[in-house]
């Protein structure tokens, strides 16, 4: 017997309210495409392009547990944010975000990615070296294309050291976007 | 085999699950059990230890929760005709009773006798059909009887 929609929504929403779940998650439609975008307690755990809901839901029921369900209310500040980001009204993410699983040396690359400034880039070297890594431009690199938050953590702010864009995992064409976005493409 | 994602549990359960709700205590009390069967199924959903017989697993808990939902007094809703309240509490009793069938046996007997489920909706329940559960039961009531003999 069909579940109506106002039901389906009413046990989602219960299920967060009453902190019953690992991993919340909703889509979100932005100018790149849509964005499956998840969240735990703690904060912002992941941000997909094109994903494949399936694969998706088991890579984060194996990291975060079983209990992954999509529910609307949990992902609401990021969709905000992410809204005001893309309407140009905000240079800035103030989510919690959840990297604490992540190997030591991602999270410190993405701790310094996420000091680069709206508008600015850096290349894979430069990054490399503000962890005191000079030399690791590959292994940054690497992490770029790993980043569990895409736009959040700004890995489309790192370029090539020749100016080009080099990579991104949600593609060339929307790491452009992104750039021309911030002002910092011509 | 691990259980899946809990969204993949509630997708491929909650239509049946919802109209076994209905059946048994008429829509609007309903809807309530719905989100109880669920939200216990999300608070034990942690601690199961594999990924079998979740559909099975699933009927327990709704009858469970319809059957205290009967026990609730309410005098808005719209009672459906209770046949045998009393004698099916014996429910966690046989549970106990019943935990060292095989998993297939257990499931029918504790569906059929703890329960008061239909074979049907037993058969449903385990993924197969009325005759296999049927089956199934009496299988598991025999070989309760042969432990219980000296």
């Amino acid at each position: 017997m069909n579940v109506s929609p106002e039901l389906d929504r009413r046990f989602r929403e219960a299920a967060a309210r009453e902190n019953l779940l690992d991993v919340a998650y909703d889509l979100v439609d932005t100018p790149v495409g849509r964005l499956f975008v998840a969240t735990t307690d703690r904060g912002l755990c992941r941000i997909a392009y094109d994903t494949e809901p399936e694969q998706e839901l088991e890579s984060l029921a194996q990291t975060f547990g079983l209990r992954v369900l999509r529910s609307a209310k949990p992902i609401d500040p990021a969709r905000r944010e992410l809204d005001e980001y893309f309407d140009g009204k905000r240079q800035q993410f103030d989510l919690p975000v959840d990297v604490a699983l992540l190997a030591d040396f991602n999270r410190l690359v993405l701790g310094e990615l996420a000091l680069v400034p709206y508008g600015d880039v850096v290349t894979y070297g430069e990054l490399a070296a503000r962890v005191s890594r000079p030399g690791a431009a590959r292994a940054v690199g690497t992490v770029m294309n790993r980043n569990p938050l895409p736009i959040v953590l700004p890995c489309h702010r790192v370029i090539g050291a020749n100016g080009k864009l080099v990579g991104y995992a949600g593609g060339l064409e929307r790491k452009e976007q992104l750039l021309r976005l911030e002002g910092a493409l011509l | 085999m691990t259980p899946p994602p809990f969204e993949r549990f509630y997708e491929q359960h909650r239509e049946e699950i919802f109209g076994f709700l209905v059946r048994r205590l008429g829509r609007q009390r309903a809807e309530d059990a719905f989100q109880e069967t669920f939200l216990k199924a999300l608070r034990a959903y942690p601690s199961l230890r594999h990924g079998e017989h979740l559909r099975a697993w699933a009927y327990t808990i709704a009858s469970r929760v319809a059957i205290d939902e009967h026990r609730r007094p309410r005098a808005d809703a719209d009672l459906p005709e209770l046949e045998s309240l009393d004698s099916r509490p014996a429910f966690a009793q046989l549970e106990h009773l019943a935990e060292e069938l095989p998993p297939t046996e257990r499931a029918a007997v504790v569906l059929r006798y703890g329960y008061d489920l239909d074979y049907a909706e037993i058969g449903a329940a385990l993924g197969s059909n009325a005759t296999a559960a049927r089956q199934a039961a009496s299988a598991g009531i025999r070989r309760l009887r042969m432990k219980e003999l000296p």
